[in-house]
């Protein structure tokens, strides 16, 4: 799926640099990895090379360049029994995408997965930024330590900002260690209602659930599965295992996946939304209030649908060119796969409120007067 | 430090501020009566006085809005309060202002515990958001200290943290959306009840803007489920080193202790005095807290004594039950209160790094001693939010003035050694002079152009946060 006429690109991996490049030059399509961009943007390629890894783990912090690869980052991470908490997705290949996701593109997009529900978006875990705007100022927000609050809190507003605020140089993240042992608890042929009521019951208990998804039966014959995942010290997610299938007991029995390889390829798929990839249709995604899940998709009729953070986010597969909004009541829904045509007549990122998008609008013109980054991307 | 001038104008004013707020608000609602603006002339940073033009008392959003649309169309700068607990000056009024008090708003709009949120006026208090959820078996997680009086009106501004955020974070990572009125009357609603706002993440900026980009008056908070139980240990260090490397391995360990807290000898002793918690006499205790069923705190605790026993602790005492715990908590719960017993104190706020403590504690000792005035260090130790109290006389000419100067080092050594100014109690006036140690003119710049875009006549509490050199000629504009 092409998205941009890229006329040529440009790399650099010093701050002076790229303010310099930035100066002169434009309008720049803010590129990462090149998995994860959604929205439509002409302009020449601009890659951030910088290469700063510095990592903290007794503090659980890290400083890295925007220009790393999140696999590698992970890897490193993953050498201490840490690991990045919000589960960052790779959409490379539901949007057709090669090449290795980027932090940078991961901050720009918010790229948050199924822990959502526990640890916070990705937003959550960003504790620093530094970035180069569009006048070709080099501007640093927040810090490496947990808690700051001296200042307006940019690094938010950096986050998830589809680049149109500013290139991100460096950011400094939050980790966490990886959990000694995960399990899911499965039920499999709920409805979409029975089971988002049993995903808010699990998510209400004190039993610290780290996913809650819901997939519809496959044609093969795999029935729906409702999915509760628990993680932490052993003997805490047997006891909690066993304490939740005690509270939702009259659900039917559940099974129990406690193998971690099989747990982690189940969770990567709902984070990747592999269901749909190679799937012809449109992919949307949906930011709504649980129990107002299942009622809005039997509006809407998609043709697939998966539940993750509880019912809170819903993937949905679409005939092309089908406009979900016109049926949402609260919450919002971005375009995420569909062809440039249609992103161009329906729009990839919700509409808003005419004073959000105003400030939105007006903050844009501030950190990018000349429209010189994805201009028109976010509106 | 210094606040700006009052402008003569809107002094004189007064007159015509006071009859346009009174054909908007119920009588009782504009105070100007020059006695009864006074008990608004600080917030918990009382070394700051100043009474404002008028104080008004909103009880709904329209009131807000109209207020906001007088004082927009007047030039009269407005100052946002909460409960008034700031302890960074961040509700200290000017002689030419307005403070727009949302006490009165204090409604629970919604709860819904299936999808975990509750909507609220802004005005109540941090602990009765709690209160409304509990019985269902919820609460609201970020705790401040201060959280029995503290509105969420400020803990927003502030973007306040508490004890228990190591695990569960703070204001900013529990608020899904607001109600907020611009400065120039306009409301606008951003996010709701869902996880994710979309769009520029406008409710990040918001949350910890000390009043400078709008006034709060809703607010959507995420619930939580009430944990089942928890339980802490005492671990008493004889060192201060051997504390800090105990709290990175515990954090390394992969256990999420809800809260690691830190008292250095100064506060211990004090304590001690105090309160009568039974604390071992020594020169580093930490409170580590976990929570959980009865069998997942054993498991934990157990763990957790295991590491520290490899750091050669002088004491490990394990809660056992409710009452003990309450007695490990006591003596931190009453630091504040001790040191208040021995004199005046600034209570900083600065964060480090965690493996900097060390070092910093060493530091903060050594200037300590150099200033001649005792330092109590209190503090979030798993997130380097560190709490050093100096003690001074008010009474004592240039007491203030030096504990400050004090102040302000230890705050530069923060900085300096990759940390920040202010880890939750916010910048206000007591900060304000310092932003320029941490940020350079292109980062404050990029604060203020947020500033512009939300209130472009700068009303909104504008002499905090930004040193008043840097922002003069954008409050000029008004
Ligand atoms: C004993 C004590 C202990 C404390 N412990 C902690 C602690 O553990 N953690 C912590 O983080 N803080 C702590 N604090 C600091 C303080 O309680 C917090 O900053 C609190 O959030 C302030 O809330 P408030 O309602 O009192 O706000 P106020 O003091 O009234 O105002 C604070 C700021 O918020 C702005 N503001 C108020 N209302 C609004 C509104 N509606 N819209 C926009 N802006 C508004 C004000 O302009 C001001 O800048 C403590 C304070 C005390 C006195």
């Amino acid at each position: 799926m092409s998205i941009m006429a890229t006329v040529k690109d440009i790399s650099c991996d010093s701050e002076a640099q790229l303010a310099d490049m930035i100066r002169t030059g434009g309008p720049f399509v803010v590129t990462g990895g090149g998995t994860s961009r959604i929205g439509l943007a002409e302009g020449d390629r601009l890659l951030w090379t910088g290469a700063q890894f510095d990592y903290d783990p007794g503090a659980l912090t890290l400083v890295v360049s925007a220009g790393m690869a999140v696999d590698a980052v992970s890897a490193r991470l993953a050498e201490e029994h840490q690991r990045l908490a919000f589960e960052p997705p790779d959409l490379g290949p539901l949007l057709g995408r090669d090449g290795a996701r980027s932090i940078g593109g991961m901050v720009a997009t918010n790229a948050s997965g199924p822990r959502r529900v526990a640890v916070g978006a990705c937003r959550d875990a960003c504790l620093g930024v530094r970035f180069v705007d569009g006048r070709g100022k080099i501007v640093k927000n927040g810090g490496r330590v947990m808690k700051n609050v001296t200042g307006l809190d940019l690094v938010k507003l950096m986050a998830g900002s589809q680049g149109t605020l500013g290139v991100l140089t460096e950011v400094s993240l939050k980790t966490q260690p990886i959990p000694e042992t995960t399990a899911t608890l499965i039920f499999e042929g709920q409805t979409e209602v029975e089971a988002v009521n049993t995903m808010s019951r699990a998510l209400g208990t004190p039993f610290d659930i780290t996913g809650a998804a819901h997939l519809r039966q496959v044609a093969d014959g795999t029935p729906a599965r409702t999915l509760l995942r628990l993680e932490g010290i052993e003997s805490a997610v047997r006891y909690r295992v066993e304490a939740l299938q005690q509270r939702l007991s009259d659900l039917g029995e559940a099974a129990v996946e406690w193998e971690a390889a099989q747990s982690e390829a189940t969770w990567r798929a709902i984070r990747d939304v592999t269901r749909f990839v190679g799937v012809p249709g449109d992919v949307w995604r949906l930011s709504v209030t649980p129990s107002e899940a299942p009622g809005l998709v039997a509006a809407i009729a998609p043709l697939d649908v998966i539940y993750d953070w509880g019912g809170g986010r819903l993937w949905l597969l679409m005939s092309a060119g089908t406009d979900v909004r016109a049926k949402m009541g609260k919450g919002h829904a971005t375009l995420v796969r569909a062809s440039d045509e249609t992103k161009r007549a329906l729009g990839v990122f919700p509409p808003e409120n005419r004073l959000v998008a105003q400030l939105s609008k007006g903050l844009r013109q501030k950190f990018d007067p000349e429209q010189k980054f994805n201009p028109g991307m976010m509106g | 430090m210094d606040m700006p001038t009052p402008n003569p104008d809107l002094l004189a004013q007064k007159p015509k501020l006071v009859a346009q707020l009174r054909a908007v608000l119920p009588s009782d609602a504009v105070i100007d009566a020059p006695e009864e603006v006074r008990a608004y002339e600080c917030d918990a940073l009382t070394a700051y006085r100043c009474a404002p033009l008028v104080a008004v008392l909103p009880s709904t959003t329209e009131e807000v809005a109209a207020i906001l649309r007088i004082c927009h169309q007047m030039g009269v700068p407005v100052v946002p309060r909460g409960s008034g607990t700031s302890l960074a000056g961040g509700a200290l009024p000017t002689a030419d202002c307005v403070i727009l008090g949302v006490a009165r708003l204090r409604e629970v709009i919604e709860i819904n515990t299936s999808d975990r949120y509750i909507r609220v006026q802004t005005g109540m208090t941090n602990l009765s958001v709690t209160a409304a959820v509990e019985s269902d078996g919820f609460f609201y997680a970020p705790d401040p200290s201060s959280q029995l009086a503290c509105a969420i009106a400020g803990n927003i501004a502030m973007n306040s943290g508490g004890a228990h955020c190591l695990k569960y974070g703070v204001t900013t990572n529990n608020l899904l959306g607001v109600t907020l009125v611009l400065a120039d009357g306009e409301v606008v609603e951003i996010g709701g009840a869902h996880m994710d706002a979309g769009g520029l993440d406008l409710l990040g900026v918001i949350c910890g803007s000390e009043g400078q980009l709008g006034v709060v008056t809703e607010a959507t908070l995420r619930i939580l489920p009430k944990p089942e139980g928890a339980r802490p240990v005492l671990i008493g260090f004889d060192s201060n080193e051997v504390a800090g490397a105990c709290v990175a391995d515990i954090i390394k360990s992969g256990l999420i202790p809800v809260a690691i807290e830190f008292m250095d000898r100064p506060i211990i002793r004090a304590t001690e005095s105090f309160a009568g918690a039974g604390y071992p006499d020594c020169e580093a205790l930490l409170i580590v807290e976990v929570e959980g069923s009865p069998q997942e705190i054993a498991d934990q605790l157990a763990r957790i004594t295991t590491i520290a026993k490899r750091h050669n602790p002088v004491e490990i005492r394990e809660s056992q039950g409710p009452e003990e715990s309450a007695r490990i908590w006591l003596g931190r719960k009453s630091a504040f209160g001790a040191m208040g017993q021995m004199g005046d104190y600034i209570c900083l706020d600065g964060t480090i790094p965690v493996g900097a403590l060390p070092t910093v504690l060493k530091r903060i000792g050594e200037l300590s001693e150099a200033a001649g005035h005792m330092v109590g260090n209190v503090f979030h130790a798993g997130d380097g939010n560190m709490h050093p109290l100096i003690l001074f006389d008010a009474n004592e000419p240039g007491q203030l003035e030096s504990a400050e100067a004090l102040g302000a080092d230890i705050l530069k050594l923060c900085v300096d050694v990759g940390g920040c100014l202010t880890g939750e109690h916010g910048v206000g006036v007591e900060k304000r002079d310092l932003m320029t140690h941490q940020f350079s003119p292109a980062d404050l710049e990029a604060q203020m152009a947020v500033k512009d875009v939300f209130d472009p006549t700068w009303i909104l509490n504008p002499a905090k946060v930004f040193p008043l050199a840097v922002s003069a000629g954008r409050r000029g504009a008004q």
